[in-house]
């Protein structure tokens, strides 16, 4: 069955049949998912169901689309024509004006309650919305209309996760992220832009399972937000051994050493960055990688709040259990063996004191007998007199 | 403690059996510096007394009065005139650890483990100062949480700290008080008081915290040196070798008079 279809997958696209079994090995380790869910995700995609991906744009740079669109595994045609069917996206479609929001209606009206909505950008809720319309319709009124029929609302990049660079003070237009106007369900995936694998992944589990995947407290997906970046940065080591750059350029930065000093915000961050890398740019590239810090941008608080040089507050140094504490145990205490030989050396010590004070009082009277008990005038010491 | 190594070549101390990771538990021989946490309830706060947790650098003070400069009796320990770097001298030295039972902190460690054995405590890095450099544990430090400078800059540092808001965004000097590489943020609360200011006589370090200093494991102690108190002592008893002379007299008549009742006895 598995055959026959990727036949199909080979005849429908332009695909070869080995390029698709990697992108579907590809998506199931990013997940982390078990072996057998490769060919759980081959046997979906290869069936042809393509779901319905309404993407809307709202105070944004187009960044995420932009790193959406240099991904290579696959490239973005592949998605759009052969993973998903993108019935409204701003930057891609070919039509306009009312024409567009036509077929996004038209979408929304078939795909009801079965489509994946996709936002990108921050919401301009100040001023009852009116620094962002589209189509005559404000973003909070867009976002509301396309998110209630939606299966699954995806916030894509920081500022839908939480506003982002747009929501930076002084925040003119009172940019929120979209968990702070659509009330339903939401999956954050922030970054900017976000890596296009975290994006996919989190889709084509959609798909496949027919659910999202396990999210964290700020509704992020696991998979890829689960860990600190500083945990498994490649320049840990240098961090451990106390080897930083102090300033860009200087011998420390160019050895490639640990780029805390610089302000890097790994040791608050939380993504897979370290490991899949950024964008789909290639080998070693990511921020930490080519020797910039980290900015945080994937963490609420962090990117765009913090300055760049500022340093990060470490997590988890709050564990003291590999620091000495203040008063340190030393020694191993008292053993068994130490304890006998202690108390044996006590006992002979007792009883050879004991023997002598006999053989002391002994003496004295055998030396005494003779002198008939004569001695109290006799013996006092000459320096005893007046 | 890594740059402390380098500086000062000493090797790592291990203290589990996989002999792994650089632990040491305390200041010992092998470790001239360390850093110990404290920790309460569930550690979550940082430089808090109540579920919190704080870190403290341990090494050598510097006393400006040091007790162990006092106790030894062959000036193997010496305080610098000019730096006041309590230092050893190890060709000095007659191995009588009477300065590792006369600091008050317990800095001076001996090299039990050895034959022919040293004393090893921290000498701010005097080799790296002589080649104008500052000590390593200030140079490396990559927060500006050991900084290095003037006594008397650090005094002027330690009080304008006093003086910030706690929370409010405030510049912190990194390796030396005056160095121009600094990072801004927030302002952390600081105990009321500075230590090493008057305790003993006053300390060229200094620590500020926003833990109860006593329980980082700097014992609260009094503001007179111990070294005065007993130099004192001994300097009126044995001043111009009056009462050591007197006493001898004393000693000698006694024992005089002693020996010519005895030789009237035998007459």
């Amino acid at each position: 069955m598995n055959g026959e279809i990727l036949t199909g997958v080979e005849r429908n696209s332009a695909q070869s049949r080995r390029a698709f079994l990697k992108f579907c090995a590809g998506v199931a380790a990013t997940l982390g998912l078990p072996a057998e869910a490769e060919a759980a995700i081959v046997q979906t995609l290869g069936a042809g169901h393509r779901p319905a991906v309404i993407w809307l744009h709202f105070a944004d740079c187009t960044g995420c689309t932009e790193s959406m669109l240099v991904s290579e595994h696959p490239a973005l045609d592949k998605l759009i024509l052969e993973l998903v069917s993108l019935d409204y996206h701003e930057t891609l479609f070919a039509g306009s004006g009312y024409q567009a929001e036509v077929m996004r209606k038209a979408s929304m009206a078939a795909n009801k309650g079965k489509y994946l909505l996709v936002v990108e950008g921050a919401i301009p809720a100040g001023d009852g919305g009116i620094y962002c319309k589209i189509g005559g319709q404000t973003a909070i009124e867009l976002l509301n209309e396309c998110a209630k029929d939606a299966a699954a609302v995806i916030a894509l990049g920081s500022c839908a996760s939480w506003g982002g660079v747009p929501s930076t003070q002084p925040n003119p237009t009172g940019c929120v992220g979209v968990n702070e106007i659509w009330k339903g369900p939401v999956v954050n995936i922030p970054g900017c832009p976000p890596n296009p694998y975290n994006f996919l992944s989190t889709v084509i589990h959609y798909i496949t399972y027919g659910r999202l995947p396990d999210l964290d407290h700020q509704v992020r997906p696991k998979f890829a937000y689960s860990r600190l970046i500083h945990e498994n940065c490649e320049r840990r080591p240098h961090f451990d051994n106390g080897r930083f750059a102090g300033q860009f350029g200087d011998a420390g930065h160019r050895s490639g050493w640990c780029l805390y000093k610089l302000g890097c915000k790994g040791p608050e961050t939380y993504a897979n960055c370290p490991s899949v890398l950024f964008g789909d740019a290639g080998g070693g590239c990511w921020p930490v990688g080519t020797g910039h810090p980290c900015i945080g941008c994937t963490e609420k608080g962090i990117g765009f709040e913090k300055p760049i040089h500022a340093l990060a507050e470490l997590k988890f140094v709050t564990s003291p259990a590999f620091y000495p504490r203040i008063v340190e145990e030393q020694g191993k205490g008292v053993g068994v063996a130490s304890v006998a030989v202690l108390a044996g050396g006590v006992g002979v010590a007792v009883g050879a004191s004991i023997a002598m004070a006999k053989n002391l009082g002994n003496g004295h009277k055998s030396e005494n007998l003779p002198n008939d008990n004569s001695e109290d005038e006799s013996e006092d010491p000459p320096d005893c007199e007046e | 403690m890594t740059a402390c190594r380098e500086a000062n070549s000493t090797h790592p101390e291990f203290n589990a059996e996989d002999k792994l990771w650089d632990a040491p538990l305390d200041l010992s021989a092998l470790t001239l510096t360390v850093i110990k946490a404290y920790s309460e309830g569930s550690a979550e706060n940082k430089d808090q007394e109540k579920d919190g947790f704080a870190f403290v650098k341990k090494s050598c003070l510097h006393c400006i009065d040091p007790s162990c400069v006092s106790v030894c009796p062959v000036s193997a320990m010496t305080k610098d005139p000019a730096l006041g770097i309590v230092s050893y001298n190890p060709n000095n030295c007659i191995g009588c650890r009477y300065c590792v039972a006369a600091c008050p902190f317990g800095v001076p460690r001996f090299e039990y483990d050895k034959t022919i054995a040293r004393l090893r405590k921290c000498e701010m890095c005097k080799q790296r100062q002589a080649d104008g450099k500052i000590p390593a544990c200030a140079e490396i430090c990559p927060t500006g949480a050991t900084l290095f400078g003037q006594v008397t800059a650090l005094r002027a540092e330690a009080e304008r700290r006093h003086q910030l808001t706690a929370g409010k965004l405030a510049f912190f000097p990194r390796r030396t008080v005056d160095s121009r590489d600094t990072q801004e943020r927030p302002s952390p609360h600081y105990n009321a008081k500075t230590y090493g200011l008057i305790e003993v006589g006053g300390t060229q370090v200094c620590y500020l915290a926003g833990v109860p200093f006593d329980k980082l494991g700097l014992p609260v102690l009094p503001e007179k040196s111990f070294v005065s108190t007993s130099e004192t002592i001994q300097h009126t008893v044995y001043k111009g070798m009056i009462a050591p002379a007197l006493l001898f007299g004393c000693l000698l008549f006694a024992v005089r008079r002693h020996g010519n009742h005895n030789k009237n006895e035998d007459k």
